[in-house]
């Protein structure tokens, strides 16, 4: 498999064999050599080349095609989470860059292959998304180019309500039998004189209250506020059968792209790591200096007011990397407040590699900046927080604190830095109207587009919608029931709120 | 594989032209790249369709950022493409990139114009691409390594790097020279415009813009036809004579009317330079619809019946309105060539008229 020249070939073995002596750990990996054209096709359909038909695809075309005709981009590398694992070089690059690319890639299968967040995709996409464009395309002939991509559109402007932590968690308990009604109330036995001290009218009527609440939440659909709105209309929209393999093969792909968006940092900066290290101390030739540098400092050069995943993934492993080679972790490092003990503190540990591959095995981005983000770190690498002066009408640098830029990127990383939004009620006043909680953290929805995505959800649950939500902190109910659009005040109601039992609590929490 | 890109990318445009499924229109915004084309910088347009998805509002933009800089020091380049883009040299930015050819297309998408079929084949040559230039950029599978030495030798002497005694050439990215293909374009089948344009004392500047238009469209579209295309230009009052193009659209004259000086004088043309047999020849002629006596515009049809309208594709008349001509001319040209599918006469009543006016002339695939 695989279409590589002869030279490519013995460099590819190369690159193996180096990777497997330091302990990455992946899928057999197929380079395929295309030309630039064929690249950026690969790269619109998201590295599938056999996925369904799409305008979507063809805007990513024609602006990967456009960048690239005018210099300005140019994709090196592309990576597929699959056994085998798929990489696509391009055929017009040099050879140094085909050797960095490939050392590239090997740290991205690594890292898909034992990163924790991946371990529920599925490794055989490839195939799964051929099957998809097979049956869209079928779809499309049965009821209609038009009809099909409608309906697809509206499921795509969903795709982002689905709760990335689902696969792990274990649920959907049977629906067994609703608890009885409460006759008489559970006591704790206990001989009659002992028992008004055993079971006091308070106690009873406590068991009494958990029982009915037990009861009632066995009655609310859903039973529990879902993150998963995808999940969620899909089991229970009144869908035609091809409407719910849409939903359901569009929700797969999802969840199969999640984790990517959530390792980005990780995942780049573990590439970077390896093709630095294969590259730097094994592979590069004396000619190839230059070049290599040339293009290893353009994949990590930083531009202001952005932050590079790249450059702050491999910094921070090495950071990481350092401090466990040389103790600098625990308390009694921590303890320490004198800068120049601090630098200089060295046991000679060796832990570093091996932490640095537990890092890549267990965290997301969310944890790893979380776990590994310090003060010396922030300062080292410069962070700062950015923010808009309405005054001199500019983005001006804020703070260097580093707690301060450490909570904005947890707060930009965490959910994909995407408003979370959950189905309380399936059937609200018995009507079988549908409401959606949005879990407001600090920062309004673009409201104009939420109404626009409100009728792309009726459109599915087809009858009307609502999503509760704040402006400012004051609550707001958005409906939409076929015809008519409405945006109107709420009066404050703590009830969703505390269905959802949010973990960030109803007070802002942007930094 | 590359078909099935072209496919979705043909549906993409065609939603962001709003031909099909135009309730995603709302969505369409115009992103642009800036990217340098030469030492200017141009603005290359990226059209986008968002779908509507539950997202943040604006109110707390900001992020983190890695740099230098004082608090309160503003963060730059924050705009899209590459940096400093348009800003130290204070350069304008040209839109660039909806090329005539792409105008060409929408126009005969919006008037649903056929293939222009050429007559007479003259033989077809192919166009054919040598190596023979070089380029400052490229693919490193195209780097000209004589050339590249060169010029990193030069820029080290210069620099004074050099060492004869050990004589290291290091190449840096601007020493690179790249091979180029050098096209080499020959005329295929050959066709000609020849516009002839009224511009006697009736004629006014509003007639003549929007002779301008017209004609430029027109030019647009028979460019896309043909690989290789000459124009020529013939104005006329009284007398006719053969003009440059600047000439032909700013040139105001006064006087009388006689249009079939330059009927004549397109005959002449025909004759001298362009034979039929070898070039497909389409005259244009506006004018007011003004002419200086019906016996002049008899001898008119009798230029057209006998010589031009047989050698020629399709002969168009387009009249345009103004204010002092009789508007007779059209009458007469369409009484006289009421069958005669290769005569088209467009009456022009403003400018909303020109495009109904180019789907006539165009619309019949001659």
């Amino acid at each position: 498999m695989g279409n590589l020249t002869p030279e490519m070939r013995l460099i590819h073995e190369e690159v193996k064999e180096l990777a497997r002596n330091y302990g990455l750990d992946t899928y057999d990996v197929v380079f395929e050599v295309v030309d630039y054209d064929e690249l950026n096709m690969i790269a619109s359909y998201g590295g599938f080349p056999t996925r369904y038909p799409h305008w979507r695809f063809g805007m990513e075309y024609e602006q990967l095609s456009k960048s690239y005709a005018w210099g300005l981009s140019k994709i090196y590398e592309l990576v597929i989470n699959n056994d085998p694992c798929y990489a696509y070089l391009m055929r017009a690059n040099s050879l140094t860059d085909q050797k960095l690319v490939m050392a590239h890639v090997y740290g991205h299968c690594d890292f898909f292959k034992n990163n924790y967040w991946f371990s529920k995709t599925n490794r055989k996409m490839m195939d799964v998304m051929a099957n998809h464009g097979t049956r869209i395309r079928k779809y499309m002939d049965q009821h209609g180019v038009e009809t099909v991509e409608r309906f697809v559109d509206s499921v795509l402007s969903l795709d982002n309500l689905i709760d990335i932590h689902s696969p792990f968690i274990k649920r959907d308990r049977e629906p067994g039998e609703a608890p009885p009604m409460v006759q008489e109330t559970p006591k704790i036995g206990a001989k009659d004189y002992m028992d008004r001290y055993i079971n006091p009218p308070e106690f009873l009527e406590e068991q009494k209250q958990l029982l009915r609440d037990e009861r009632e939440q066995h009655f609310r659909f859903p039973q529990e506020p879902t993150k998963d709105v995808l999940k969620f209309l899909l089991e229970n929209a009144p869908l035609e059968s091809w409407e719910q393999n849409i939903v359901a093969m569009l929700r797969e792909e999802a969840y199969y792209f999640a984790p990517q968006g959530m390792t980005k940092i990780m995942n780049e900066g573990w590439a970077v790591y390896w093709h630095s290290k294969l590259m730097t101390q094994h592979l590069l030739q004396p000619e190839e200096v230059i070049l290599y540098c040339d293009h290893h400092s353009g994949t990590l050069a930083t531009s202001p007011g952005q932050v590079n995943p790249y450059k702050l993934g491999v910094e921070l492993f090495r950071d990481i990397e350092e401090r466990w080679d040389r103790g600098k972790f625990g308390l009694e490092f921590q303890r320490i407040e004198d800068e120049d003990v601090r630098r200089d503190w060295d046991q000679n540990l060796g832990l570093g590699r091996e932490k640095i591959f537990e890092v890549r095995k267990i965290h997301n981005d969310v944890t790893f900046i979380d776990n590994y983000l310090e003060a010396d770190f922030a300062a080292d690498q410069k962070l700062y927080v950015y923010g808009f002066n309405e005054r001199t009408r500019q983005y001006e640098i804020l703070d260097r604190d580093w707690t301060k830029v450490k909570n904005q990127l947890l707060w930009s990383l965490t959910n994909f830095g995407q408003p979370s939004i959950y189905v309380v009620d399936g059937n609200l006043g018995g009507r079988n109207e549908l409401y959606l909680y949005h879990d407001w953290t600090g920062v309004d929805l673009q409201f104009e587009m939420a109404s626009e995505t409100l009728k792309n959800v009726f459109s599915i649950w087809r009858r009307p919608v609502h999503l509760e939500t704040r402006e400012e902190g004051k609550p707001r109910l958005m409906s939409f029931d076929g015809k008519d659009y409405e945006f109107r005040e709420l009066s404050p109601s703590k009830e969703a709120s505390e269905i959802v039992g949010t973990e960030s609590g109803k007070e802002g929490s942007q930094p | 594989m590359v078909h099935r890109i072209d496919k979705d990318h043909n549906r993409f445009r065609e939603i962001v032209r709003g031909r099909i499924k135009k309730d995603l229109k709302k969505y369409v915004s115009s992103g642009e790249m800036i990217g340098k084309q030469g030492k200017k910088y141009v603005s290359i347009p990226i059209p986008q369709i968002n779908m509507p998805r539950f997202r943040f509002g604006k109110n707390p933009e900001g992020g983190v950022g890695q740099g230098e800089g004082e608090e309160g020091d503003p963060v730059d380049g924050d705009e899209e493409g590459e940096g400093q883009a348009g800003e130290d040299e204070g350069q304008h930015v040209l839109e660039v990139d909806v090329s005539l050819e792409e105008l060409a297309k929408i126009l005969g998408e919006e008037l649903e114009l056929p293939r222009i079929e050429p007559r007479g084949n003259k033989a077809v040559e192919t166009i054919g691409g040598a190596w023979r230039s070089i380029r400052r950029t490229g693919p490193e599978s195209l780097r000209h390594f004589k050339r590249t030495f060169a010029e990193a030798l030069k820029r080290q002497i210069a620099a004074g790097l050099y060492d004869p005694e050990d004589p290291k050439i290091i190449p840096i990215p601007a020493d690179k020279r790249f091979k180029s293909q050098k096209m080499v374009t020959q005329p295929q089948t050959n066709a000609v415009i020849i516009y002839m344009m009224d511009v006697s004392g009736s004629m006014g500047r509003e007639q003549k813009e929007m002779v301008r238009i017209e004609s430029f469209w027109l030019d647009t579209w028979l460019r896309t036809q043909y690989k290789n295309i000459e124009v020529e230009y013939i104005v006329h009052d009284a007398a006719a004579h053969i003009v440059d193009q600047h000439t032909f659209y700013h040139l105001r004259e006064s006087g009388g009317t006689k249009i079939s000086s330059a009927y004549e004088l397109c005959l002449q043309l025909m004759k001298q330079k362009y034979n039929p047999f070898e070039w497909n020849i389409y005259p244009f002629h506006f004018s007011d619809g003004d002419n200086w006596s019906s016996k002049d515009t008899e001898h008119c049809i009798d230029l057209l019946r006998d010589q031009i309208v047989p050698a020629v594709n399709q002969f168009s008349y387009g009249q345009v309105k103004s204010a002092y001509g009789s508007g007779q001319f059209i009458k007469d040209l369409q009484a006289a060539f009421k069958d005669d599918e290769r005569v088209v006469c467009s009456d022009i009543q403003d400018r909303d008229g020109i495009l109904p006016s180019i789907k006539e002339f165009l619309g019949r695939g001659k």
